[in-house]
């Protein structure tokens, strides 16, 4: 074959070829598709909006205040007629109200730790993972140093020491947690620093800067999105577990873990006190997990737990 | 009677974009001591045929069709009766001994658990059969090397020892799949040279599934060329290498370096891709790259086959 | 001949490893306990007169930091807590060999279980992946990840104590009977994370080429997971053994509480709130020293079963 019949063969080919349209996905388009296909994650995402608006706007728009002491109403089960639809404590304050305005706590607690430990663990794992070497190594020995300790008993004992302020818990709890965030990230800093596109971009003159705005952070973000809501739950258990010890928040405040304790003193006579609370508590870990668990399978699909 | 024989063999894969057709009719057969190269692309469907034939296709997939082997019905039988014919009378030989070897187990036990659950074996027995056979695919102190785990020894040292674990059972078919993909020259001379021993001392049928014309050029007696999960052309090597019929073939041979090429004739590349297997054209599957197309190829070309036995599915040279 | 595993050499390192974690805990633990407001190292506080002298004979509270520092390490290098604040008459260790045996059976006790069902379940699930056995042992599991133990405590109480009164709401009395609440509740969410850990580990594995590999050597397939797939499969599982007994340890705070069980954590708490320090420091070091080693101990078996760590580290 000459190569001029080549090309005159090749020119219609080229053409042809234009009109097959492929339409291509982007990672984070594809990653969206496969979210949405996992029901439990998005029934679990709709829960979770819910009782954010719940907690947010719910105490609002009830008439009872979360300290009000109804003495006509001292442990009384939920009914309609008492205006008490969850029923009410043994000093008679409303159920419905307070475990609202606990979910206030709890849950700000859990979104506002969760944010110092991932500044803490993405700042850590991402200057780990990106000098490598000796600095990693050692940075990564001191993670699992503090790793193997137990860190209840840590809590507790600044709690103790340092008294039981609001803020205190909030770092506290994410000086705890941010291990997990700062070994993920640090693995996926790595793991990027070495892939072939940064090499290539560093070839091409790309500027460090650039670099890792445009490579390594889009790639980071995933990871880091998926172990925030896999944290947040972890931090809401860590602060119900101290305040169901008497260790958390202080009062007039009240969280659910201090509500579950009080409603495990009452649970034989008035079990509502306890009920209440626990399945708002429990509906919220089972939520963020699933919802954490769809993003991590979205995002790296290789058909986990 | 053909050793195996495979009649309309389909492959598919059902993936939430829809089903993905690997393998489309395959028909071919394979005699005791016949070395047959199943060639083509990657996507082209000779890895998926075999995994079919074997049972071994991941959990979404389903094949179709019949694979005889000694007149017996391989897609009919369950694990167990599988069984009875995996690891001892056809044994497979897979493309990448990293992820092949079990990194946790050390050699010895991987490569005597086949000669002794299928044929009884002692253990003293077996490890000596095992050393023995390593020791002739030429790896250096076999008794210490047996002892290792995988990831100790070199990318050629350990598709050696995959070779041996296939031959070690003294296979009547022995399917090998890339098994020189990746390692250096001299290497893939030694394990050419021994499925040729092989197939010499046992009558053993080789399929031999490469992208290496060179090496199916050396040790293959037929040669089946794969393309978008079909049979595209089928014959003996000489017929194919001299005179390939089907423009497919005739591109890919002409995109391959030669001796007896003169120099500036260069390289020529196929234009274009293979089809996408979610959404395969209705008529010859080749045809939007095919330089020799017109157009009856809109419709599906018949399978011609001459006096020699040399197949190729095309229009062209059909009469008409 | 005597192979050369690299075992030795990997266990050498790992118990090198663990010095300064040591020492990290105890430095942080003393400096805690000086720096503490309000506490009887803060020289402003007015102590009572016995629990001052007790003090004073074990920690010379004079002289300078550095020096207290090093005394306090070699006590601790003899195992010497010092006195306990709220008990006037006991010393740590004395507590603490009180409280140990019932926390340590009840630790025990539950990471055996939590080990075996959940290994067991999350194999169960993953050998028969995406069908319904599949999903709802995953959901079961998940709900035990999710409720806290002091919510399922409580309701387990009411349940098999109060109404049905088949066993003790609370209490110790090492029988079985008083056992089986702390321990199963204990061992419940572990129980789901391992379940979970196993089921993804064990789906991965089965999809890996080794077994295909084996499969095409004809073997069956009760052999090809007994032998090719469990080994790679649990090895998760035995790494997270060791943050699993952290996490158990910091657990059975809570349950010892709920369940009135004089236990070491119980001794924690009962400290923490009254401010007996040095129960409080004995405890915490004490437990994490059984960490420590645990972490040792797991990793000495995970490198055991799997022989590529012990490679990586020769070269």
């Amino acid at each position: 074959m000459t190569k001029e019949a080549d090309q005159s063969v090749v020119d219609p080919f080229a053409a042809a070829l234009e009109v097959i349209d492929v339409k291509g996905r982007s990672p984070w388009e594809d990653a969206w598709h496969r979210l949405l296909k996992n029901r439990a994650a998005v029934y679990s995402s709709f829960i979770m909006a819910a009782m954010f608006l719940m907690v947010v706007f719910g105490p609002m728009l009830i008439s009872w205040e979360p300290d009000f002491t109804d003495w006509d109403y001292t442990s009384s089960p939920p009914s309609l007629a008492s205006g008490h639809w969850f029923g009410t404590d043994a000093v008679g304050r409303d159920i419905l109200v307070r475990t609202l305005t606990g979910g206030r706590i709890s849950l700000m607690v859990g979104l506002v730790a969760t944010l110092v430990s991932l500044v803490i663990g993405v700042s850590y794992g991402a200057t780990a993972g990106y000098f490598g070497g000796t600095a990693d190594r050692i940075m990564m020995r001191i993670v699992d140093i503090i790793y193997a300790l137990p860190f209840m008993f840590f809590i507790i004992l600044l709690m103790v020491v340092f008294g039981r302020h609001i803020l205190l818990i909030f770092v506290a709890i994410g000086a705890i947690n941010w291990l997990d965030m700062a070994r993920i990230v640090r693995g996926q800093t790595l793991s990027l620093k070495n892939t072939e596109f940064v090499e290539a971009a560093k070839a091409c003159g790309v500027s460090d800067w650039d670099i890792i705005r445009r490579h390594i952070t889009p790639n980071l973000l995933g990871v880091v999105i998926v172990y925030v809501t896999l944290t947040i739950p972890q931090v809401i258990l860590v602060e119900s577990f101290l305040s169901f010890l008497g260790l958390g928040v202080q009062e007039p405040m009240s969280s659910w873990g201090a509500l579950v304790s009080d409603g495990a003193q009452d649970m034989e006579s008035a079990p509502w006190t306890l009920i209440v609370p626990s399945v708002f508590l429990t509906v919220t870990l089972y939520c963020f997990n699933y919802i954490g668990d769809g993003l991590r399978d979205a995002l790296d699909p290789k058909d986990h737990f | 009677m053909a050793l195996l024989e495979i009649r309309d063999l389909d492959v598919g894969f059902d993936t939430p974009e829809g089903e993905v057709h690997a393998v489309n009719r395959l028909n071919f057969s394979i005699e005791a001591g016949v070395i047959l190269g199943l060639v083509g692309e990657s996507g082209s469907g000779k890895t998926q045929s075999v995994m079919g034939i074997l049972g071994l296709l991941a959990e979404n997939g389903h094949v179709s069709g019949q694979a005889l082997f000694k007149g017996e019905d391989l897609l009919q039988m369950n694990a167990s009766e599988l069984n009875q014919h995996r690891g001892t009378e056809i044994a497979m030989i897979f493309q990448d001994p990293m992820t092949s070897l079990n990194p946790y187990l050390r050699l010895d036990r991987q490569m005597i658990e086949v000669v002794m659950h299928h044929r009884g074996m002692k253990k003293a027995a077996a490890i000596a059969k095992a050393i023995a056979m390593l020791r002739a695919v030429n790896i250096p102190d076999p008794e210490r090397i047996i002892r290792q785990y995988p990831h100790e020894l070199s990318g050629g040292m350990r598709q050696k020892v995959m070779v041996a674990m296939g031959l070690l059972s003294e296979p009547e078919l022995l399917i090998a799949d890339e098994p020189t993909a990746a390692l250096d020259v001299t290497v893939k001379v030694q394990i050419t040279h021994l499925m040729s021993t092989l197939r010499e001392k046992t009558n053993a049928a080789i399929i031999l599934i490469s992208h290496d014309l060179g090496m199916v050029a050396g040790i293959c007696d037929r040669m089946l060329v794969m393309y978008a999960g079909e049979a595209v052309e089928c014959g003996s090597v000489e017929q194919i290498y001299y005179d390939p019929k089907h423009p497919y073939t005739q591109g890919l041979l002409n995109s391959v370096p030669r001796l007896d090429r003169p120099d500036d004739s260069g390289l020529e590349a196929i234009p274009g891709n293979p089809p996408n297997l979610l959404s395969l054209p209705v008529g010859c599957k080749f045809r939007d790259r095919c330089p020799k197309a017109f157009d009856a190829c809109s419709e599906k070309p018949p399978m011609q086959v001459d006096e020699d036995k040399h197949a190729y599915r095309c229009f062209l040279g059909a009469p008409s | 001949m005597i192979q050369d595993s690299g075992m030795a050499r990997h266990a050498l390192w790992r118990l090198l490893g663990l010095i300064p974690t040591l020492f990290m805990l105890i430095t942080v633990a003393f400096f805690l306990m000086r720096v503490a407001p309000g506490g009887p190292f803060d020289s402003e506080m007015l102590l009572p007169a016995d629990i001052k002298a007790n003090l004073s004979a074990k920690y010379d509270l004079d002289e300078p930091l550095l020096q207290q520092y090093f005394r306090y390490l070699s006590q601790i290098a003899v195992l010497d807590f010092g006195p306990s604040i709220q008990y006037k008459d006991w010393t740590v260790n004395e507590l603490i060999g009180q409280g140990m045996p019932v926390s340590l059976t009840i630790g025990l006790a539950a990471m055996v279980l939590a080990f075996f069902m959940g290994t067991l379940l999350g194999i169960s699930a993953a050998l028969r992946q995406n069908t319904r056995v599949d999903y709802s042992l995953m959901g079961v599991a998940m709900l035990g990840i999710s409720i806290p133990n002091f919510v399922i405590a409580p309701i387990l109480i009411l349940l098999l104590a109060v109404y049905a009164g088949w066993l003790p709401a609370g209490g110790w009395d090492w029988s079985i009977a008083s056992m089986v609440l702390p321990v199963v509740t204990l061992a419940l969410p572990v129980t789901a994370y391992i379940a979970r850990l196993t089921r993804g580990s064990m789906i991965e594995v089965m999809h890996s080429n080794f077994i295909r590999s084996a499969r095409a050597k004809g073997l069956p397939e009760s052999v090809v997971i007994r032998r090719h797939a469990l080994r790679p499969a649990l090895l998760p599982v035995i790494s997270f053994l060791g943050p699993a007994t952290a996490g158990m340890i910091s657990g059975s705070v809570i349950i010892e509480r709920i369940f009135s069980i004089p236990g070491l954590g119980s001794y924690f708490v009962q400290g923490a709130l009254n401010r007996d320090y040095t129960l409080v420091m004995g405890v915490v070091i004490f437990y994490g020293v059984l960490i420590i080693l645990l972490n040792f101990l797991v990793d000495l078996i995970y490198a055991w079963l799997n022989p590529k760590v012990r490679y990586d580290e020769r070269s």
